[in-house]
């Protein structure tokens, strides 16, 4: 399963779909695993009831419908399905408002969806999701020039039971990140893949769920949009310019050769 | 092992998503038929399979995906049929350059230098080395027979383009190894014919303790054209860096190139030839710089914002009575 996992890791990011389906199909007996801990691009669905789009994961899906945070319904329609418990459902309810308002604030657009179920533990887990994408084609005159970006970003939080007013909380959040360009000066130019980072805290209930959750994801996906400004556009230029430092740097070495 | 090391999920979270996904696949399989694939895969599509995780290796990285694919296969059988027929296809599409024994150099196995699936051709030491792509090496060398090398008046041409291209290398690329190799008419004796050249340019840079390996791979197609005395220049780049320390972030970045010259004497096609190369690469990197600027501050912050536009945190409130939306949208100045 680690072997599985490292594969996962070393294949080319836009190509994770595949792999995983190659895993799958070769280690059968491990697909729950797998499916659980790899993240792909996440994918929509328009809840044609309530007239908005909602994220597809594995949390909300069931055989093959997935559940809408917005009317609680299974699409395509599926009986004897799995649903969180009314009181769940009543802090999901809630979740998915304020979520979509830190979604716009800080995305300005964008899909958000959050799904919760209950646990074994008698606590319950929540994840938050939000895709976002971008992207601009321009051409000026016969040159096009295609800039795009799609940021995918998975948040799971498991919940503990309530101890003397505070609760564990456990977030995992993964962020997907692909930047592509294309024109005539630079070529075909991608960057793509994903970090992904854990963070676990014990908080007071008093202050109330969702609070407590937020604040983590906030804090979290903040440390992660910076790691991800540096890696991508840190370390990988860097690596470039190790293979082949630029003209200036050249000219200055070779008086010293 | 630096597999280990990557995996952050903690056992708690694990068993977390494990069990959700079992309820999900038990409850599925109580009413419906079984969605899991119960068919089993015969030996050619399992070794079609791990051909496909062979090749897509990023640069430097195939001997790790071959462990981890040895584990997840657990059948040496299709492992080692499966490692036979992607090895060298992995190996001369990444031009990877190995070490001839007697410290004869570095030879480059490509699609260029091949004399047969084993034999790769050095033609600045004009040395035929034999190698063993699963392992890697280079087994043995011999020399060079007339029927694998040029012609002199090719030779005389090759040499020069080496020799320059050698110069241009040394002198921009840190790590780099190149080669050139006769590609077309390489049995021509005098003007009269086309033949064409192939210069091959690779650098590598592998850094596993920091996860970060990288690689660049330059391919230039020289076309000597006899009647119109011209030289068709055909380029194409690929540079490549992956970074797994926290995840998996991969870039590719590719270019193709055209160019011409006139059809000179051996020395002068050489420089020119080099000039060319050396104003297109340089001219890449710069605008590949100029990409990795404006990425970040537009697609990338297009993407998130640092911070809302009120410059402050998300108000998340505390709060049991009032609906925590109602609460925050007023915060925010939202009317609804």
């Amino acid at each position: 399963m680690e072997a599985a996992l490292g594969l996962l890791r070393r294949m080319p990011p836009k190509q994770s779909e595949t792999a995983l389906s190659a895993l799958l199909s070769l280690i059968p007996q491990h697909s729950s695993d797998l499916l659980s801990q790899v993240d792909l691009p996440l994918q929509v669905l328009r809840d044609i009831e309530s007239g908005k789009d909602f994220i597809l994961c594995e949390y909300n899906r069931d055989a093959d419908s997935y559940r809408s945070p917005w009317s609680n319904k299974y699409l395509p329609p599926l009986e004897d399905a799995l649903y969180p418990s009314s009181e769940l459902r009543n802090l999901e309810v809630e979740a998915n408002d304020i979520f979509a308002i830190y979604r716009d604030q800080y995305y300005e657009g964008g899909i958000s969806s959050v799904y919760m179920w209950e646990d074994d533990n008698e606590g319950f887990v929540a994840c938050f999701l939000i895709k976002k994408e971008d992207g601009s084609k321009s051409g000026h005159g016969r040159r096009g020039c295609l800039e795009e970006g799609a940021w995918d970003a998975i948040h799971v939080i498991q919940v503990g039971p309530e101890e003397e007013e505070m609760a564990q909380y456990c977030l995992t959040s993964t962020i997907m990140l692909s930047l592509t360009t294309d024109d005539e000066s630079s070529g075909k130019f991608g960057l793509s893949g994903s970090i992904r980072r854990q963070m676990k805290m014990e908080l007071a209930v008093a202050d109330g769920h969702l609070c407590n959750m937020g604040r983590m994801i906030e804090e979290l996906e903040g440390k992660l949009r910076n790691s991800l400004d540096q890696v991508y556009f840190g370390k990988t230029r860097e690596m470039v310019c190790t293979l082949r430092p630029p003209a200036e740097i050249v000219q200055m070495r070779l008086p010293d050769t | 092992m630096t597999n280990v090391s990557l995996e952050v999920i903690d056992g708690d979270n694990f068993s977390l998503r494990q069990t959700f996904i079992i309820e999900r696949l038990e409850a599925a399989m109580a009413d419906e038929e079984d969605e899991l694939p119960e068919t089993e895969l015969s030996y050619d599509q399992r070794k079609e399979i791990a051909k496909w995780f062979l090749l897509n290796a990023p640069a430097g990285e195939i001997n790790y995906v071959a462990k981890d694919l040895k584990a997840v296969l657990s059948d040496e059988e299709v492992y080692n049929e499966a490692a036979m027929e992607a090895f060298p296809v992995y190996n001369k599409s990444h031009m990877i350059c190995l070490e001839m024994p007697s410290r004869a150099g570095d030879v480059i196995v490509s699609s260029y230098s091949e004399i047969t699936e084993n034999e790769y051709l050095d033609p600045r030491t004009a040395q035929v080395a034999i190698v063993d792509h699963v392992k890697q090496i280079c087994t043995k060398v011999r020399p060079a027979n007339d029927e694998e090398l040029p012609s002199l008046y090719i030779e005389e041409y090759r040499y020069a383009l080496d020799a320059e291209i050698q110069r241009y290398v040394s002198e921009s690329y840190p790590k780099g190894m190149c080669a050139v190799n006769c590609v077309k008419g390489k049995d021509t004796e005098g003007p009269g014919s086309d033949f064409e050249l192939v210069v091959i340019i690779t650098a590598m840079r592998l850094s596993p303790q920091n996860f970060c390996n990288g690689s660049w791979r330059s391919v230039w197609n020289i076309d000597f054209q006899d009647e119109s005395q011209v030289l068709d220049i055909k380029g194409k780049l690929q540079v490549g860096a992956h970074y797994f320390e926290e995840g998996n972030v991969e870039l590719d970045a590719k270019k193709d190139f055209q160019d011409s010259t006139i059809f000179q004497s051996a020395d002068d096609c050489a420089m020119a030839i080099a000039n060319i190369i050396r104003h297109h690469e340089t001219e890449y990197l710069a605008s590949l710089e100029v990409a990795y600027s404006k990425l970040p501050d537009n697609t990338f912050k297009d993407l998130r914002r640092k911070l809302p536009v009120t410059r402050t945190l998300f108000p998340w409130q505390n709060t049991l009575q009032f609906s925590l939306t109602r609460e925050v949208e007023k915060e925010l100045g939202l009317g609804k």
